[in-house]
């Protein structure tokens, strides 16, 4: 298989996600699978073909440095799984 | 008359005319949803009492001398744009409670322009998904042969059309999510060119991708819809700041000398030989109607599936990084703070959300980056090529927008890569960042519908509109419905 158990359990580390070992063996087949059938991108010569980031005339898009009202801090919070003192609260960052 | 079987134009007509209200159209697609909700499962959230408050203030607006297109018109809205106040999951646990603060811009503009909302449709989840299964709430059937799936991701408005539980709605298209939902289910589904609408409210999948679209019961209507919505929003910095065309206008019905190209690259081995059919016929109809065909070839169609499923998992990958616990409701894990991103993260999201996020998080790896998302980022070029180069010689482009008629319920599920090559003909748009829509253009056997793409150049929307408008016009696969409920 092109991806090992090693690198699947890495992956899902960047990706902060937590997987069953089934979900694991099932990824690890299924996206396996994928990226051999994306191996026929290799058969096109593209070292002299710039990359598509995006198709819009590549423009950094500024306004005046004025502030503005935005949202409500308090319709913000109200999706917060937990808050306190106008902040979301998470479990400790720092031990 | 049967008020939810009206388009939005001939809804127009008669609310324009005093013949009926807002408020009796809204509570006959109310009525409707009640009827046949239970065998279509096209709403994951129904807003009832807003709408008729929505319908009575349409009606006030009417009275006071107010007569726009949208007025008092049933829509209902894809669960991936936010809608003030209502719950917007994007068919996801991980956003099982979330209620946004604002309105996608799009909503904001048919809310300005009087339009009711009726609620919010199922869609697969993050819109990851071609057939509405992987939505983390339930399948959505489709109206045509409820065994089947309406398409996706945007099958919950799709099938939401054609059953008349609404009289248009917003869809969401990345990689076809409104176009293949829109020919499985037989009712029109545009996508505007890149840019065109504004994706500010939009929640985002892929950000190079998405477009906000339109599924209507025909051309006429999402002409109307893409009126309203299109246009500069100087809160999406990747939305054009270009003058908005009369849509509407250029329906003309004439295509007397446009070119219409036939891309030999979109007929494969493995397309169901009624598709192919089909759509062959619509050509010639075309031809009819006194259109020069054109054959063309994007000889690097074959290619898009690749890219697609690269490009759009490595965007993923980022934007879906922020669905970590900590603001966004639902939160899991009773750990420290890692504890809460892997748990929250992978219990909150379905199989094939993680399935991408892992795929695009791969392909932007170190070791990996240039081999996968830099080549694919590189035989992008080569696909938008190939569009720029056809579009010289023709008007626009005319093709399947699906290899098959509507699939069974978990007849595709377990094979993530069968799933993928439903959207082999509608992927390139996107990667290109053209337009395009798919209109019906006939049924199979078995009574499922069969979807005719027309793709027009970047803000070419008034020539596909055109010939598509031309073609329906000249044919009657827009005027069917599926018999659902109490006959329909």
């Amino acid at each position: 298989m092109k991806l090992s158990r090693d690198e699947v359990q890495h992956i899902a580390e960047l990706a902060r996600l937590a997987l069953s070992d089934e979900e694991q063996a099932l990824y690890q087949e299924q996206l396996s699978a994928i990226l051999e059938y994306f191996e026929r991108l290799q058969e096109l010569d593209t070292e002299a073909i710039p990359p598509t980031a995006t198709v819009l005339p590549l423009r950094s898009v500024m306004r005046s440095d004025e502030a503005r009202v935005s949202l409500a801090r308090e319709d913000i919070l109200a999706n917060a799984p937990d808050a306190e003192r106008g902040c979301f609260k998470v479990p400790a960052v720092l031990e | 008359m049967k008020l939810p079987r009206l388009t939005i134009n001939e809804a127009h007509t008669h609310l324009a005319a005093g013949e009926i209200s807002a408020v009796e159209l809204t509570e006959a697609a109310l009525e409707r949803i009640q009827a046949v909700e239970d065998d279509v499962k096209a709403y994951l959230t129904l807003t009832p009492e807003a709408a008729l408050a929505q319908a009575r203030a349409a009606d006030e607006r009417r009275a006071a001398g107010e007569d726009t297109p949208l007025l008092g018109v049933p829509l209902a809205i894809k669960d991936l744009l936010c809608t003030k106040d209502v719950r917007t999951t994007c068919g996801s646990r991980i956003l099982e409670r979330f209620v946004p603060p604002y309105d996608a811009t799009a909503v904001a503009r048919l809310k300005a322009a009087g339009a009711v909302l009726l609620g919010k449709t199922n869609t697969d989840e993050f819109a990851m998904g071609s057939s509405t299964e992987n939505s983390a709430y339930f399948t959505t059937h489709n109206p045509w042969d409820l065994s089947r799936v309406p398409g996706g991701s945007s099958g919950g408005s799709a099938a939401a059309v054609v059953a008349d539980e609404c009289l248009g709605a917003l869809g969401t298209d990345t990689g076809g999510s409104v176009r293949q939902p829109a020919s499985l289910c037989g009712v029109v589904g545009l996508k505007p060119t890149y840019g065109r609408v504004s994706r500010y409210g939009l929640i985002a999948f892929a950000s190079s991708l998405d477009q906000v679209g339109v599924l209507a019961k025909d051309v006429t209507d999402a002409a109307i819809l893409l009126q309203v919505i299109a246009g500069h929003d100087a809160r999406d910095s990747t939305s054009l700041d270009v003058p908005v065309p009369d849509y509407p206008a250029a329906l003309v019905g004439d295509v007397q000398g446009v070119r219409v190209g036939v891309p030999k690259e979109y007929f494969i081995e493995g397309m169901q030989p009624e598709v192919e059919a089909a759509v062959r016929a619509a050509v010639d109809r075309l031809a009819d109607l006194g259109a020069q065909v054109v054959e063309v070839t994007l000889p690097h169609t074959g290619y898009a599936l690749p890219v697609y499923y690269l490009v759009a998992p490595a965007e993923a990958s980022a934007n879906l990084a922020r669905y970590d616990g900590v603001r966004y409701t639902v939160r899991m894990g009773d750990g420290g703070l890692d504890e809460m991103y892997r748990s929250t993260r992978g219990r909150g999201f379905g199989p094939e959300v993680k399935r991408r996020i892992m795929l695009g998080t791969y392909a932007l790896s170190a070791g990996y980056y240039d081999a996968y998302y830099l080549k694919a980022q590189k035989v992008r070029t080569l696909v938008k090529a190939d569009f720029d180069a056809a579009f010289e010689q023709v008007d626009v482009i005319v093709a399947p927008t699906c290899p098959t008629t509507a699939f069974r319920i978990g007849e595709k599920t377990d094979d993530p890569l069968q799933m993928y090559l439903s959207d082999v003909f509608t992927l390139s748009m996107n990667l290109a960042g053209i337009c395009g829509l798919s209109v019906p253009c006939g049924f199979d056997a078995d009574h499922l519908p069969i979807g005719l793409q027309v793709m027009g150049p970047a803000l070419g929307e008034e020539q596909a509109l055109r010939v598509a408008y031309a073609y329906e016009q000249a044919t009657d696969w827009h005027t069917r419905r599926p018999s659902l409920g109490n006959g329909s």
